[in-house]
């Protein structure tokens, strides 16, 4: 098979499909991931203080451990909590068991999201903390509650400011999303390294997959930095 | 010869005349003192009576069972030394630091009897303007001005703006609706912040350091705008520096100092040479520094 009929009949066609199963891990976890960050960052800087060391724990926890770990704990490690279940009461509990049996896609995107949002909680934690106290004081003199002066005023303030930050661990979730092959995800860096080892043509199949990577990421660095425009403050020189 | 003095004795920690409330009393600091009751008089009520505030941090007393009213029109101006309590007593006034003693009545009703929704109904009724003005950064002075009238209030958009505009247009900035604060000179935010309180139609105005972080030049475009209120019959409550501005506008100075108000009277008494007060000791070293 000649090179360009290997790209065009083999590599890329398999790459494409990578590259679909790639973004649809990438997406959900990116989505909940900044979600479980503004809850757990919301919850740190403001809750009681019983729940926020709970969740400084959930933070130490998923930053402290390698994602490769936590990986394969939800998907090889998970499944074992409903062997023991169903040792200690019986056989009636395998459809309990049986949730702790994860598809492959699913221990990703739960990997994913749980490691993203512990380090987007820092983010979201240390926008809100840069948030000096005199707005909100001033939202609560002219009426405000203390909801909606956080909502109103805080929170679309320390938005702006987590951005940036939120946006690069966005980021670094595209490129780490290519972990999920170790629980035999076929997206890109699976199919990458099927077609290389298959075929033997390592060099090609990494450096094709490697600009995939480039373009998702470049493409949301170009659509975070849009965000950032469009949400910057005239006038304003450290928030742009 | 010495001035007569009106010391600032401490005052009976009970709630004067209410007819809606008669006998209504303060709860005094201490813990276990019997309340003070007032005998219940026509007197009508102050439009705002702070009583026996008293605010504790830590160990560290920072307000001392401090008392004030103010009436309808009143302008009363407050002065000492840095660290003396002032920023902490507008705070406690104003509920925004709930004080840990004593209770603010505004037209005779008690804050401390409120509850936590009402306390927003309170809020909304004193105006507070800050020393670093607070103005909300991600939005426009127009939107400054309206968040609260529509959030708050729960106005329409469009009677919100024409509210704002009529306020900035009141303090000289109508022309400048569209800016961001990040766009506005520092006396141009003080201006917003003051617009942004009176739309809210406050019964009080309270004033903290509202020119102390302005450049010397734009100070009095603020003033203005304070005398301006003033003349208008807007009751206030100021803290300055501003000696010279404040002696001419006030009936009343009080001298704050280590969480007291420790002097009161008006500046005539109270800076005359030789009155020997502690205020005109601390007015004339304030002049010094400003030169002149
Ligand atoms: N959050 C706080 N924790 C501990 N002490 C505080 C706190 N806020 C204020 N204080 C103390 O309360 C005292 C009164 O402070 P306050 O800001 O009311 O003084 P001030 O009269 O407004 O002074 P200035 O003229 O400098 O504004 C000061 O001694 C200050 O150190
Ligand atoms: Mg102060």
């Amino acid at each position: 098979m000649g090179t360009l009929e290997f790209y065009r009949t083999v590599l890329f066609p398999a790459l494409n499909k990578g590259l679909w199963v790639s973004i649809q891990i990438i997406v959900p976890s990116a989505v909940l991931g900044v979600a479980i960050g503004i809850l757990a960052g919301v919850g740190r800087s403001l809750g009681t203080s019983r729940l926020s060391r709970a969740l400084d724990a959930y933070v130490a926890v998923f930053r402290g451990t390698p994602l490769v770990v936590q990986l394969m704990m939800w998907y090889y490690g998970l499944p074992t909590v409903g062997v023991f279940l169903e040792s200690q009461f019986g056989p009636g509990v395998s459809p309990l068991s049986s949730l702790f049996r994860l598809s492959p896609y699913a221990s990703s995107v739960t990997a994913f999201a749980l490691c993203s949002g512990a380090y987007q909680s820092e983010y979201i934690r240390g926008a809100l903390l840069s948030i000096k106290k005199g707005q909100y004081m001033a939202a609560l003199s002219l009426g405000f509650t203390r909801a909606q002066a956080f909502w109103r005023i805080t929170a679309p303030a320390a938005a702006r400011r987590a951005l940036p930050g939120c946006g690069n661990e966005i980021i670094y979730l595209i490129k780490y999303s290519s972990l999920a092959m170790i629980v035999t995800m076929s997206e890109l860096t699976g199919q990458a390294k099927g077609i290389a080892t298959m075929y033997f043509r390592y060099l090609e199949c990494y450096l094709a997959t490697a600009g995939y990577y480039l373009a998702l990421v470049t493409l949301a660095t170009w659509l975070l930095s849009w965000m950032e425009r469009r949400l910057a403050i005239p006038g304003d020189p450290g928030l742009s | 010869m010495t001035a007569q003095l009106q010391k600032a004795t401490a005052p009976p920690a009970g709630r004067p005349g209410d007819p809606e409330r008669p006998g209504a009393t303060c709860t005094p600091y201490a813990p276990g003192a019997p309340p003070v009751t007032a005998a219940a008089s026509p007197a009508p009520p102050h439009l705002l009576e702070a009583c026996g505030i008293t605010k504790t941090m830590g160990d560290k007393i920072l307000l001392h069972e401090v008392s004030l009213t103010l009436d309808r029109g009143d302008l009363k101006v407050l002065i000492g030394p840095s660290g003396g309590g002032k920023s902490t007593l507008l705070q406690c006034i104003h509920f925004l630091n709930p004080p840990d003693g004593g209770d603010v009545f505004l037209d005779g009703e008690s804050a401390r009897d409120m509850s936590r929704m009402n306390i927003c109904l309170f809020r909304r009724e004193i105006g507070m303007i800050f020393q670093d003005f607070n103005l909300f950064d991600h939005l426009t002075a127009r939107d400054n001005v309206a968040v609260a009238l529509r959030r708050v209030k729960g106005w329409a958009k469009r009677e919100a703006y024409d509210r704002a505009m009529a306020e900035l247009d009141r303090v000289g900035l109508a022309s400048r609706a569209d800016l961001y604060p990040a766009q506005l000179s520092g006396g141009q935010k003080q201006r917003v912040s003051i617009a942004r309180a009176l739309a809210m139609d406050p019964k009080v105005m309270l004033l903290d350091e509202p020119t102390s972080a302005l450049d010397p030049e734009l100070i009095g475009e603020v003033l203005k705008v304070i005398q301006d209120l003033h003349e208008g019959g807007m009751t206030m409550l100021m803290v300055t520096h501003q000696v010279g501005f404040a002696r001419h506008m006030t009936k009343e100075f009080l001298f704050m100092e280590s969480g007291r108000i420790t002097e009161s009277g008006s500046p005539e008494e109270l800076l005359r040479d030789g009155s020997g007060s502690r205020t005109s000791d601390f007015c004339s070293k304030l002049s010094e520094i400003q030169g002149g």
